[in-house]
């Protein structure tokens, strides 16, 4: 049960400031925190508000709506078998029951040694990979009984590597000091410059253009 | 670990040009270097040596069509934003969830500067100070793709303060999703993207080009419709009418999956190509697994009414696919062969439906609960010989009429889609229903297949 530690805490500030509304960047932080600790805890959660200025109950409202938020602790590869009708008519319940009994649990819980849960999801969007499960959100495509077996064995042995449930991409977006354009909240309603140049230019072209029919004229 | 290698197939057929995947074989297409050497960043230059209006009015005369699913003109959604409300935002969707749907994971992964440029050029024509891109939770690798393409970007002046020497500033910030469906629909994307449970907004107001992000001006586009805008601005909206048919103008991209020899995603000409060609052409899906024959495919995503042998002959037209009743939707087309059972066909897109929906409408929570039940228990042998009806009954209350297009009792369409598979596979596979419920044996059923 952890707060963010002071790192995440920079990058989460960093975070906060790309948007015009701090409680924006809600999903953002409750990611950082799972990358941390591997699941939400009440603390993290806790700590997200006072850095976005909601109430905890909002950070609990929002996590409870997402599938990827684990409010509980997962295995250290979290094994989520696609069971979207691509991957259903290619045997993915087959691959689901047969990681069941490979691993010993069901779907939803963890191996002892706490190195694997298993999970039935939803379209992973690589249905032409089908039957296609995720490792910590890293594809494994056209999955067989003996290829799930061999990455379990990979994975266990640490031939295999896959970092740690929660981790997302590993670069982070970085705007650098001076380079960025800047937020502009829904309050400051300006128009933007090009914008504003490019009418001004289009009515002293109009005008140009009267004067030169009026010269034509006389 | 990476991902394992993605072996999809992205060929298609080589008279049409590629507009939007011409870099998913190029190894360092997704690089900054790869996509300059590759006449990136070019559209952009040109954009910005036209006035916004000029390049607005570009894209409005390619009646580029929205590729998210609903297929609305992008050109004509942009049009709504009030002439005299700033600032203005623009929200790119890329939470790609719909099953059977992959094409925008690969535009994020393999070109995802075609993309960036994009956003820049739809924000310098539209006025819009700054832009989310929301990538679905789940594709870490594409968050990785993106985010490191923008800080190249970023880097490389093409993003942020003063682009390219001029007054047009925009910055572009990856946002992420955590796993909902529901999300996909654009003002829940919006209320997530607030920081909310992603729930769809009451309607009116139907576009939130009027009213949107924080309240203000939003234009919320498809991944694959702004990747399509450097190529019309390179090649002339002229070029991009050029190819198409009727409504459906430029290529697009179709996801052909399940029970094909070569499932992948193929750029094919958009109102031209039929279904025929897309499951059976060697160059695309190659045909039916194994030498069996079709019964039935999705046409474009999972809420798609099911297409049938009879229909292998129409065009892949936006129009033309809506009058015969079902929608091209997301461009994923998923083939069933003779072998499948219907009812389980049937029970699993309900099921992600019944998961999926947010339960903010009656209809939809309890509806697609409901259908879920009753199919599961159907599967398993505990079916009443009045459930069929039953189901019907249900789908009723959601969709009224069971019209198409749908009528809904919900805020979003998401309750009337779980009707689709229902009424698709139970008007013409209704005696697969009824042997699982008078528990005959299932290897005589008369299968109704076309």
């Amino acid at each position: 049960m952890a707060r963010l530690t002071d790192d995440n805490v920079a990058i989460a500030i960093e975070i906060i400031s790309r948007y015009p509304r701090r409680k924006s960047a809600l999903i953002p932080l409750l990611h950082l925190a799972q990358e941390q600790d591997g699941w939400v805890t009440d603390d993290a959660m806790a700590h997200i508000a006072e850095l976005v200025e909601v109430t905890p109950a909002e950070v609990l409202g929002t996590c409870t709506f997402y599938e990827m938020f684990k409010r509980h602790p997962v295995g250290k590869n979290q094994v989520n078998i696609c069971h979207g009708i691509a991957c259903h008519l290619l045997g993915a319940e087959d691959l689901l029951h047969h990681a069941e009994d490979s691993l010993g649990v069901k779907a939803g819980a963890i191996t002892d040694d706490g190195m694997f849960s298993i999970e039935g999801v939803e379209c992973i969007a690589a249905c032409t990979e089908a039957p296609c499960l995720q490792v910590n959100y890293r594809y494994v495509n056209k999955v067989t009984n003996e290829s799930f077996d061999e990455l379990v064995t990979g994975l266990r042995s640490g031939e295999m590597y896959v970092p740690g449930h929660g981790t997302l991409a590993l670069t982070r977006q970085h705007i650098p000091d001076g380079k960025g354009a800047g937020i502009l909240p829904p309050e400051d309603g300006e128009e933007p410059v090009w914008i504003t140049r490019q009418v001004a230019e289009a009515v002293a072209d109009e005008a140009a253009a009267g004067e030169t029919a009026e010269t034509a004229a006389t | 670990m990476t991902d394992t290698i993605d072996t999809t197939t992205t060929s298609g057929p080589k008279n049409v040009p590629k507009i939007i995947s011409s870099r998913f074989e190029q190894l360092d297409g997704h690089t900054i270097e790869g996509y300059t050497r590759t006449g990136g960043y070019e559209a952009l230059r040109s954009a910005l040596d036209m006035t916004s209006q000029e390049v607005h009015d570009e894209v409005r005369a390619a009646s580029l069509l929205g590729r998210g699913g609903a297929g609305f003109p992008a050109g004509v959604k942009w049009g709504f934003c009030p002439a005299d409300k700033w600032p203005r935002y623009l929200v790119v969707n890329g939470d790609e969830s719909e099953p059977g749907t992959y094409k925008d994971r690969l535009l994020l992964e393999r070109d995802p500067h075609q993309l960036i440029e994009g956003c820049l050029i739809a924000c310098y024509a539209m006025g819009l100070s700054q832009c989310f891109l929301y990538v679905r939770g789940e594709m870490a690798h594409a968050q990785e793709r993106i985010a490191t393409a923008l800080n190249e970007a970023y880097d490389a002046g093409f993003i942020g303060k003063n682009i390219l020497g001029t007054d047009f500033s925009v910055d572009i910030v990856l946002h992420w999703g955590a796993g909902a469906y529901i999300v996909g629909e654009e003002t829940a994307l919006i209320e997530s993207l607030e920081g909310n449970r992603g729930m769809p907004r009451l309607k009116p107001p139907f576009f939130p080009a009027a009213v949107g992000l924080y309240g203000q001006p939003t234009i919320v586009n498809n991944v694959e419709t702004l990747a399509n805008l450097p190529w019309i601005i390179t090649n002339s909206a002229a070029s991009f009418t050029e190819l198409g048919f009727e409504n459906s103008k430029g290529t697009r991209l179709f996801a052909v999956s399940g029970h094909v020899n070569n499932p992948g995603v193929f750029e094919v000409e958009f109102g031209v190509t039929t279904f025929r060609d897309i499951i059976y052409n060697d160059d695309l899906a190659g045909g039916i697994r194994d030498g069996n024959t079709l019964k039935a495919y999705i046409p474009g995503g999972a809420s798609a009414i099911w297409f049938f042998e009879e229909h292998l002959d129409l065009p892949l037209e936006k129009t033309i696919v809506d009058k015969a009743g079902s929608m091209l939707g997301s461009g994923a087309i998923v083939v069933m062969d003779d072998t499948t059972d219907m009812v389980k066909a049937c029970h699993n897109v309900v099921r992600f439906f019944a998961r999926e929906s947010c339960g903010k409408c009656t209809p939809c929570r309890e509806g697609t609960t409901w259908l879920e039940r009753i199919l599961s228990r159907i599967l398993e042998g505990q079916g009443r010989p009045s459930d069929i009806n039953m189901l019907l009954d249900v789908c009723e209350n959601i969709s009224p009429g069971l019209a198409w297009p749908p009528k809904q009792t919900t805020i979003c369409p998401l309750g009337p889609s779980a009707v689709s598979p229902i009424i698709s596979a139970v008007n013409r596979f209704r005696p697969e229903f009824e042997a699982y419920i008078t528990l005959a044996d299932r290897t005589n059923i008369p299968v109704v297949s076309a």
